[in-house]
């Protein structure tokens, strides 16, 4: 059927079937480890550039060097933050001194699932701002969290656990200080709770969170 | 085959007669699933264009060993070889797309319209034909991916050619927005069978109606 191939003289043996596919294997295998090893560093590059746009929002105003992605930590669960999977946190340094932790949590108690948050605390304890990653919120309504959609979650800025008072972190509708969204109030709650819930354990672990990197937490609180 | 194989001759079977995605309607998964945005086709377009030049490149080279019962493991060995070798590539040079794009350029493995290539061409031809081949399929695969792009963004989204930054590097580019808005159905997935569809009753209706003329020019010749 195949055009070249030998078959007329009766079945070739098994073995050189095999032999041709080793060889075409090695062949394939070979031109994928030449090309990875050709894009390998623009790769990297390419997504250290991605983590740093991303992470940008919360960034904003700090002056920090080093690689972002190299002094990330991972914590397994089971821990105090919100959500039940492992939290990423990216810490960041300027002059091997603490400036800033960068965390990825997942509220789990949102309206429609859940919505994973980044959040940015400065070593003083203050947030440095809070984004929306990803959320299946209503459109029209709980999407109000998206910064792109209203600039409700820009409120959370320069907030931090004792300002306001402990008590008043929730939002207006249950007594808290924080504004919540014309018709989606389970959204907000969720949203500042697991808030909340970061900022108690920066205050609890902030020395764990930048202990490592050979550098001395700087942690003021209380 | 009887007529020599040219270039222009595969184009023309690839791209109307014979289009792997609006005749012989294969590889619609990718087809369907990504056409939200022109850049998104396109990008898909050059992808799958790419691979399948080279597989049956390749798949020509060692026809001479290719046997039938080892054949479809040799095939799967060189194009899943080739799919990773472009994915490594979109992620150095075109991140953003590669992004965009995400599962589905692994997913070009699945393909069948490159397999199809390679076993109903690549395999029996030599280096030259199956280069034109390859070429000619991918291109036609690759204009229907841009073509059904376009139509679902101008419905969808009101734009045209937004984003060809992905591609081309340089600032986000907002395209040519004609309305604000648009037809949110275009780019869920009904609307990308809505569309297709669309594409394939239009051109059947341009062959039919060829067919008429040529019918219609044929009798008056012998009347």
């Amino acid at each position: 059927m195949t055009e070249g191939s030998n078959s007329a003289s009766g079945r070739p043996p098994i073995w050189s079937s095999g032999l041709i596919l080793a060889v075409l294997a090695a062949v394939c295998t070979a031109l994928v480890a030449i090309t990875q090893r050709n894009t390998a560093p623009r790769i990297a590059a390419n997504e250290q550039a991605y983590l740093e746009q991303s992470l940008q929002p919360v960034l904003a105003g700090l002056s920090y060097d080093g690689k972002l992605s190299e002094s990330t930590l991972t914590i397994p669960p089971p821990h105090d933050l919100p959500g039940n999977e492992a939290v990423t946190i990216y810490r960041v340094f300027a002059d091997n001194k603490a400036v800033a932790a960068l965390f990825v949590v997942t509220a789990r108690d949102g309206f429609s699932g859940p919505i994973k948050l980044l959040i940015g605390i400065a070593a003083d304890g203050s947030i440095t701002g809070v984004r929306v990653l990803e959320h299946r919120e209503t459109p029209g309504l709980g999407d109000l969290i998206e910064a792109s959609r209203s600039d409700w979650i820009n409120q959370f800025a320069r907030t931090s656990i004792n300002f306001p008072a402990r008590d008043q972190w929730t939002i207006k509708r249950d007594g808290g200080v924080f504004d919540q969204l014309t018709g989606a109030s389970i959204t907000p709650r969720a949203v500042v709770k697991a808030i909340k819930e970061t900022l108690l354990y920066f205050e609890a672990n902030s020395e764990q969170v930048f202990a490592v990197a050979e550098v001395e937490a700087s942690g003021p609180e209380q | 085959m009887n007529r020599p194989i040219t270039l222009m001759g595969r184009l023309q079977a690839a791209v109307w007669t014979d289009n792997p995605g609006l005749v012989q309607l294969l590889g619609l998964c990718p087809l369907l699933a990504v056409t939200t945005t022109f850049v998104n086709g396109l990008g898909l377009g050059i992808a799958t264009l790419a691979v399948m030049t080279l597989s049956n490149l390749l798949v020509s080279a060692t026809r001479r060993w290719i046997r039938d019962e080892i054949r479809i493991p040799m095939y799967v060995l060189i194009i899943a070889s080739l799919v990773t070798c472009i994915e490594l590539i979109f992620q150095a040079w075109f991140p953003a797309l590669a992004r965009s794009l995400g599962i589905f350029i692994p997913l070009i493995v699945t393909n069948c319209a490159i397999v199809a290539r390679a076993e109903i061409f690549a395999s029996r031809n030599p280096l030259a034909a199956s280069l034109a081949d390859g070429l000619a399929m991918g291109a036609g695969f690759a204009l229907l991916l841009c073509a059904l792009g376009a139509f679902r963004e101008l419905i969808g989204h009101g734009s045209i050619m937004a984003r060809l930054d992905m591609l081309f590097g340089g600032d986000p580019v907002g395209g040519l927005v004609l309305v604000d808005g648009g037809f949110l159905l275009a780019i869920l997935p009904p609307g990308a069978f809505i569309s297709l569809a669309l594409f394939v009753a239009g051109k059947n209706a341009l062959d039919h109606r060829r067919d008429q003329a040529g019918k219609a020019a044929s009798a008056r010749r012998f009347s």
